[in-house]
This record gives C-alpha cells, sequence and structure tokens, in this order.
C-alpha cells in the first residue's frame, strides 16, 4: 500500500476518472495554468487539454449553473469551486435547481455533478474565507455532502461522488492537503453514507469529520494517557448521514461528544445529538457536548484564529465534563 | 462609448488641471510611500509577521490620481484588497496599514480582525467590505442611492480589478446605477490578470470600459500608469455625478508587478518577457521623470521627498511592530451592534 497526501488522494481519483471517462471534464477557476489554489489539478491541463480542464472567469453561478447544464446533457462535469467561501455566490444554483431538478421533474432529468471546494479555517484567511459551511449544503433534501478526513477516505469517497447519479458536495480541508496516508493499489470506492469507526474506545463516543476527525484522534491518544477509552467516529458522509454507526457507538460507550470546525448553532453537532436523543437516550450517562467554533466570525490575527478553533484542549474538556 | 486616451507630453499643465505644485509633489509622495510600504510589506510577510499580503505595486498612478480627483474626507471611497494606495492618499497614515497587515490590536481597520487589504476608517469615509470578488460593488451603488436620498452631494468611487466583471455582481450593479442615474464611479483597475487568468479568458471585448455601453452612461479607459491622466479622467466624472448626471466607468489600465498575492508565484503562469517588459511602465518612475524634466521638482527635492518618506516608514514600522498582539478574550464582541 503506498503513502500518499489526501492532495495526492484526490488527485489520483480525478485523474483515473479523466483517464477512463470521456464523458468527464472539469470547469473551475485557476484550475488550468496555475493548477489548482490548493495545487490538486497539478499536471492535468497538459495531460488533458483546455476543452477537458477549464479554466473560467470569476464567475461562481455560471460555473455551477453550466455543470448542471452539462450533466443534464449526459455529461459528467466535476466542477472545482475555489473555496467554499464562494460557493456563496453560487447558492441559488446549488439548492434551488441541483438539488430539485430531479425531483421537480419527476424524474425524467437527473443532474450527476461534482461540485469539490476547500473548507475550513486555521490559516489565518479571516472571516470571509475561513468558514465551514457544508452544514448548510447538508441540511438540503437533493444534494450528498462528504467531507473526507484522510487520504484514503479522500479518493475512495471521490469516486463514489462521482459515479452517484445525484449532485454531490465533496468538501476537502485546507489544512489536510499534506496529511499523509497509506492507499491501496487496487481501486476501490467507500459508499456515500457511511461512517468509520477511525478508533474504537468503550469509554466515550467523539463524533466528528474533516480535519476536525484529525484533532479528535490526537485528543484520544492525550485521554487514553488519563485512562479514558475514546472510541472516535469519523461521519465522513454528511447527507446521508449514518445513524446507525452512530448510535451503535454510544450505545457500548454511554457518553458522546460531537467536534465540528463550524458554528455550534444549528449545526451538525446539534443534528448528531438529535439523532442520538431520538435513538439511544436510555443509554447517555450524561447530556451530549459539542465542540465547535467560537460563536464569530473568523478574525485574522493569530491569538484571535486560535481563540476561536476548536483544539485538542476544548475536545478533552468536554470529554472531562461527561465523566 | 468606450475611448482611449493617451497624453504623452511631459509638460505638466497645472492650471489647465486644477492642480496646484504642492498637490502634484502630494501625489508623487503618495505613489512613492505607497511602493515603499508595499516592500516593506513584503519583508515582513517573508519573515513570517505579515501571513497574507496583496500588492500596489503597478497600481499606484491609478489608485492615487483617482482618490486625488475626489474630495477626501467628503466623498465615499470603496477600495478593493489592492488599494493600499487609495487607502494612504485619502487620509489613512502608513502607520494605520502596518498595524493592520501585523494583526496588531490598535488596527484601526479591523482590531486585528480582517485580512490585510481592507481599508476601512468611517472618519475618512473608507469603507472595505468583504475579500469575496466584487462584492463591494453593489455596495457602491447603495452608497450612492443613499447620499442623493439625503440630499448630499457626495460622490462615491467603487474599486474593482477586471476580474469581478466577469461576476453578476458588476453587471447588477452597473444596471441598478444607469437606471437611477446614481452619483457613482466605477474604477476599474485592469491589470489583465485574474489571478493566473488572462485577460482574454475572462472576456472577449478588449476594453472593460466598453461594457458601460450595456448600462448606457460612459466608459472610458485611460492610461493607467499616467497619474493625472487618470486624475483628470476621474475629475470629470466626479463632477459629472455631482451635477446628476450619472455613473461613469473607468478602466484604468495597468500592470501587476508581483504575484497575485503573497500565496501565489506568477513566475508559474506567466514568462520572463512578460514580466521583463512591464517593468518599462513602471508608474512610479514614469511620474519622477515627468516632474524632473517638466521642473515642477528638481533632484535634490526629489532625494528629500524620499528621505522623508523612508524616515516616516522606519518610525512606522518600528512603532507598529512594538505594538501588541490581540488579547485572545477581544475575539468577541461586535458581532452585534449595541444600537
Ligand atoms: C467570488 C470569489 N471568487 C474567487 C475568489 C478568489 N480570488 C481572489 S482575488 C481573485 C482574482 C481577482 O482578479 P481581479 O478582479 O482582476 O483583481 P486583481 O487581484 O487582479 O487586482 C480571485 C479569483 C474570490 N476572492 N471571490
Amino acid at each position: 500500500m503506498p503513502e500518499i497526501t489526501y492532495r495526492k488522494a484526490i488527485s489520483q481519483a480525478l485523474r483515473e476518472i479523466l483517464q477512463s471517462d470521456p464523458r468527464a471534464f472539469m470547469i473551475g477557476e485557476d484550475i488550468g495554468g496555475y493548477q489548482g489554489a490548493y495545487a490538486v489539478t497539478r499536471g492535468f491541463l497538459k495531460e488533458f487539454g483546455p476543452e477537458r480542464i477549464k479554466d473560467t472567469p470569476i464567475a461562481e453561478s455560471v460555473i455551477v449553473g453550466a455543470g448542471i447544464g452539462a450533466a443534464m446533457a449526459g455529461s459528467r462535469p466535476i466542477i472545482e469551486i475555489m473555496t467554499i467561501n464562494f460557493s456563496l455566490l453560487a447558492m441559488d444554483q446549488i439548492i434551488n435547481c441541483a438539488a430539485k431538478l430531479h425531483y421537480m421533474s419527476g424524474g425524467q432529468v437527473t443532474v450527476p455533478l461534482v461540485i469539490r471546494t476547500v473548507s475550513g479555517g486555521g490559516t489565518q484567511l479571516a472571516a470571509s474565507h475561513s468558514q465551514s459551511l457544508e452544514g448548510w449544503f447538508a441540511h438540503v433534501p437533493g444534494l450528498k455532502v462528504v467531507a473526507p478526513s484522510t487520504p484514503y477516505d479522500a479518493k475512495g469517497l471521490l469516486r463514489a461522488a462521482y459515479q452517484d447519479p445525484n449532485p454531490v458536495m465533496y468538501v476537502e480541508h485546507s489544512l489536510l492537503y499534506g496529511m499523509k496516508g497509506d492507499i491501496p493499489d487496487e481501486e476501490y470506492s467507500i459508499p456515500l453514507g457511511v461512517a468509520d469507526v477511525k478508533r474504537e474506545g468503550s469509554d466515550v463516543t467523539i463524533i466528528s469529520y474533516s480535519r476536525m476527525a484529525q484533532v479528535a484522534l490526537k485528543a484520544a491518544v492525550r485521554l487514553e494517557e488519563e485512562g479514558i477509552d475514546a472510541e472516535v467516529v469519523d461521519l465522513r458522509s454528511l447527507r446521508p448521514m449514518d445513524t446507525e454507526t452512530i448510535i451503535n457507538s454510544v450505545k457500548k460507550t454511554s457518553r458522546a461528544v460531537v467536534v465540528e470546525e463550524g458554528w455550534k448553532a444549528m449545526g451538525i453537532g446539534a443534528e448528531v445529538s438529535a439523532r442520538i436523543m431520538e435513538n439511544a437516550l436510555e443509554y447517555l450517562d450524561a447530556p451530549v457536548q459539542r465542540v465547535a467554533s467560537a460563536d464569530i466570525p473568523m478574525p485574522y490575527s493569530r491569538p484571535l484564529e486560535l481563540a476561536t478553533l476548536p483544539n485538542e484542549d476544548r475536545i478533552i474538556e468536554a470529554v472531562h465534563r461527561l465523566f | 462609448m468606450a475611448t482611449t486616451r493617451y497624453k504623452a507630453d511631459l509638460q505638466i499643465p497645472l492650471e489647465e488641471l486644477g492642480l496646484t505644485r504642492d498637490e502634484v509633489l502630494g501625489m508623487y509622495r503618495d505613489m512613492l510611500m505607497a511602493r515603499a510600504v508595499s516592500e516593506r510589506l513584503w519583508i515582513l510577510g517573508r519573515l513570517g509577521k505579515v501571513y497574507f499580503l496583496v500588492s500596489c505595486e503597478g497600481h499606484e498612478a491609478a489608485q492615487i490620481g483617482s482618490v486625488y480627483a475626489m474630495r477626501r474626507g467628503h466623498d465615499i471611497f470603496i477600495p478593493y484588497y489592492r488599494d493600499l494606495g487609495v487607502a494612504l492618499a485619502a487620509g489613512s497614515p502608513p502607520l494605520d496599514i502596518f498595524l493592520h497587515a501585523l494583526g496588531k490590536r490598535a488596527d484601526p481597520y479591523s482590531a486585528g480582525r480582517q485580512l490585510p487589504g481592507h481599508y476601512s476608517r468611517r472618519d475618512l469615509n473608507i469603507v472595505s467590505g468583504s475579500s469575496v470578488v466584487g462584492t463591494q460593488i453593489p455596495h457602491g451603488v447603495g452608497t450612492a442611492y443613499a447620499s442623493r436620498y439625503r440630499g448630499e452631494d457626495a460622490v462615491t468611487i467603487v474599486y474593482f480589478g477586471e476580474g469581478a466583471t466577469s461576476k453578476g455582481d458588476f453587471h447588477e450593479a452597473l444596471n441598478f446605477a444607469g437606471i437611477h442615474r446614481l452619483p457613482v464611479i466605477f474604477f476599474c483597475e485592469n491589470n489583465g490578470w485574474a489571478i493566473s487568468v488572462p485577460q482574454t479568458k475572462q472576456m472577449v471585448v478588449q476594453d472593460v470600459a466598453s461594457k458601460a455601453d450595456g448600462y448606457g452612461f460612459p466608459g472610458l479607459s485611460v492610461d493607467g500608469t499616467d497619474v493625472l491622466e487618470v486624475y483628470r479622467v476621474t475629475r470629470e466624472a466626479a463632477a459629472r455625478a455631482r451635477q446628476g448626471q450619472g455613473p461613469t466607468l473607468i478602466e484604468a489600465k495597468v500592470f501587476r508587478f508581483s504575484s497575485h498575492s503573497s500565496n501565489d508565484d506568477q513566475t508559474r503562469y506567466r514568462t520572463p518577457e512578460d514580466l521583463e517588459g512591464e517593468r518599462a511602465h513602471d508608474p512610479v518612475i514614469r511620474f519622477q521623470e515627468q516632474l524632473l524634466n517638466s521642473s515642477v521638482l528638481d533632484e535634490v527635492e526629489d532625494l528629500q521627498i524620499r528621505e522623508e518618506v523612508d524616515r516616516t516608514l522606519d518610525e512606522a514600522m518600528t512603532q507598529a511592530e512594538a505594538s501588541p498582539d490581540p488579547h485572545p478574550e477581544d475575539a468577541s464582541g461586535q458581532v452585534y451592534s449595541e444600537g
């Protein structure tokens, strides 16, 4: 099993799709000449040419809208929105159009569209460039939303997203691109809607996704040193969400902490907690705890940014509140 | 309606331009200052003290010439992230810019919260909103609407790059302003690049100015390395706006001397000849030569001005670096106005 980076894993999945499926092409800002704002499409323009790797003007609404049109017409576009912050410019296309066309056309129109984008903070880019808005999309029926936390998941989920006949938001994290992990040589995909127990434990379940799943794993190592055996469930898919894996874990541990990088109000943690209440209330020894970013727009200055983001210490404090 | 204007002669018709010698030298000093602040920010960036920066280098004449054409402290400035020169010329001293870029507690624009390049000083009528491209253009329409609604004669000037003109925000804003003949100047600094995407991949037309045709008001292309020409054209647009004749789109053709931002390396997508060639269009050198050749300035005075700029910046930088960082507790608060 070769060890590669998260960036490379995504890149490899895209390359294999483009090589094997002539219906596939990519549209996005700075994906060609620049080779991707996060260098995911390095070498693509040269390998696949300008008809399949299309640089665009700054016009997110038409990037998504054209992707929808091409998908309706039978192509398999993979589009890139430079960061999730700019998906806001295409919100109507994503939510009013992509998510609804199949249902509202009585099943006649399908939109097999992958929208790749990048979420998260921690790189001092301030309020309008550091958001974790994936929960907004997970709110909407008709969309699927995935957010991988490892190279292995990144590649497998991208394949599944591509094969899916529905619009899928594929959400990368800017601080994970350099992370390394093992990937099998043979082709594989990871079904959408299946969570992964990244670490088994018996005392508490920490549920998270994307970069925060990695932070949770580090917190779990520290918790072990003090004798608390934490299980870490990585959601991987936000919609559909794998309730069963969450509930099975909570039934085993009787304690749960949900960690997300976005804001707490109306967030992923709220959703997961509600599912636990609905399905496993009688198993809980303590109220579910939520760890999230501070309830403010993300500030630029380093000390302020650090004060805003969730981290290992805050996860450990939340676990302590359960005992 | 798009026209291109050039002015090659080196004489400076102060009277015709309605400028005093002091004002012209002020423009020059501000251009030198903008360039030098930017150069120092790159150094702070390399030292890891400034995490992110967007440079104004190559855009100085467009930024400063346009500000001098407005009534500073009275008209409304809505700059974008590249407009360090606009902030300086509109009255915000270099100390402000260093405090901001260093994310200091005393940063007057945002108390260390906003990404460098967002200059907001209410007392100077400068406001900068989001770093999302083009979102400020509709704001300029709104400030102009409010000025007229309240019977005030302030004119708004809103700045953006040519990349922003691909966005719906640009088209919606121009259409709205055209319909209502609002007192707003749309000022495009066209450096030919949206990060790595060249103008030819952004639009089919040669001149951004021609986009005004669809909205029924004048669009003018101007050599954005010629500070006095930028001044003249902007002043005319401001006069039209003040007289109730509506908006103008000005396109200043400029060059982007540095990479898009500190996260970019433009040698990856631009040829050495291209990068070398554009150095011949340095607006600061051009103005210096113009001033020396027309005897508005002599070499001794030139040196004095430069030394003064350096001194000012040495002091500002030292002061800013010594200024305290924000406390983690400063992160909260001000999410909502208390009324
Ligand atoms: C809506 C949106 N999409 C993408 C970006 C990323 N981005 C930041 S600056 C930029 C290029 C802007 O080019 P232009 O408007 O020509 O201004 P310049 O930076 O060249 O002065 C892009 C694509 C963004 N900030 N906002």
